[in-house]
């Protein structure tokens, strides 16, 4: 599957008119329209049709496409996720999944949706939502559950409420289930979500928290205010140093391809796979940041 | 189809449109309220028109307090009055949609 960037996964509350129409303004690399809990039940209807409807005519630019649909044990489930697989979204985000089989469950109405609607079998993704102690343990089944799979994500909500604890600003409370999810997502080739970060007045503390997932390793955060999508971007940016590395390897790759040499190598020395693929993933990253010109040379800010 | 109980959709928030349906026998009657009547309304009338005509809906009373919605608004909104109305919510008209 092809990698992307995916460090921003905005939230937008599915029965907002405005909020579902403006989404596309705000440059996140992920959007994602919420049937679930920010949709009362008497408005789960009026909220799938509200973005459906959007989805075939406003233009969301590059962000990657994503809904969160009602709980596999909910009666809005099945609806869900015809409507959004008709819709042709990219992916279908399930909340509070436990096991492998949910996944499977979900597929399995996707597989339904996309025989129904004619859309191309294996086109809609799908990506799960850990949100307790079982999901958490399962994570590693989870993310291997199937090939639709493009992430985990953590929802440290009902996560610690269910670890009888809740938040705290130094993190503690969720460093097992950062570091089991992300090595699960690792270990399948999936991306990693971190939780999203509620409180809007602590913008200390949101910096905290991202430079440390993106220490560990994830590859975004979940959001619920566009302001955020900035402090994230910037958090992910690379540093000159690493851009010039990064160009230095592509051209020395560049070189070993003009030779027709296997071997890649640089200042004398073997170029090894997983530095091709840390430059390959600042590259992206530093043309996402706008860092690099159309002639691939860094450009100071 | 006939409409079975009076049925209401949508917000009074900006962008959006509020829709409430209620039982006509003289065909599809549109009260609209909107800011930008002299320039949409036509265009308004006509997707609330159309969308009541996909679920084969002939006679209704139709208000509608439009708030600046987008024609995919204005129809959504109308799609989750009328299948209210309708008393169809949890069988989508997946033709209409």
């Amino acid at each position: 599957m092809e990698e992307r960037l995916r460090r921003t996964m905005m939230f937008v509350p599915g029965n907002n008119a405005g909020m579902v129409k403006d989404a596309g303004i705000y440059g996140a690399d992920s959007i994602m329209f919420d049937l679930e809990d920010s949709v009362s039940m008497s408005e789960k209807d009026a909220a799938r049709m509200l973005v459906y409807e959007a989805l075939q005519t406003q233009d969301y630019g590059d962000s990657e496409l994503v809904v969160r649909v009602n709980g596999i044990d909910t009666p809005y489930f099945k609806n869900d996720v015809y409507a959004m697989v008709k819709a042709g979204i990219e992916v279908v985000r399930l909340p509070k999944v436990e096991s492998a089989q949910m996944m499977l469950d979900l597929v399995k109405v996707v597989e339904e949706a996309e025989k129904k609607f004619d859309r191309k079998p294996g086109s809609t993704h799908v990506m799960a939502a850990i949100e307790s102690a079982k999901g958490v343990l399962n994570a590693p089944e989870i993310a291997a559950s199937t090939d639709r799979m493009i992430g985990l994500a953590l929802s440290a909500e009902d996560y610690t409420t269910d670890m009888k604890t809740h938040r705290y600003p130094d993190g503690a409370e969720l460093e097992f289930a950062r570091n089991m999810i992300l090595h699960a997502a690792r270990a399948a080739g999936i991306a990693a979500f971190d939780t999203v970060f509620t409180n809007m007045n602590d913008i200390e503390g949101f910096q905290r928290e991202t430079e440390h997932i993106h220490e560990l390793g994830f590859d975004g955060k979940s959001l619920v205010n566009p302001r955020q999508i900035d402090w994230v971007n910037k958090v992910y940016e690379p540093t000159k140093k690493e851009i010039e590395n990064a160009l230095d390897v592509e051209a020395a790759i560049e070189e070993a391809h003009q030779k027709g040499s296997g071997v890649i190598s640089m200042n004398g020395q073997m170029v090894d796979r997983p530095v091709v693929l840390r430059a390959q993933r600042v590259i992206r990253l530093a043309k996402a940041s706008n860092l690099i010109n159309e002639e691939g040379e860094y450009i100071e800010k | 189809m006939d409409i079975k109980k009076t049925a209401l959709a949508g917000t009074l928030e900006s962008s959006d449109i509020q829709i409430t349906l209620s039982k006509g026998d003289n065909g599809v009657n549109i009260d609209l309220d909107s800011s930008v009547e002299e320039l949409y309304g036509d265009q308004i009338r006509k997707v609330i028109t159309d969308t009541l005509a996909a679920y084969g809906i002939k006679n209704a009373n139709v208000k509608a307090v439009d708030k600046g919605a987008l024609d995919c608004v204005v129809k959504a909104r109308t799609m989750a009055a009328a299948q209210r109305a309708l008393e169809t919510t949890d069988q989508p008209d997946w033709e209409v949609f």
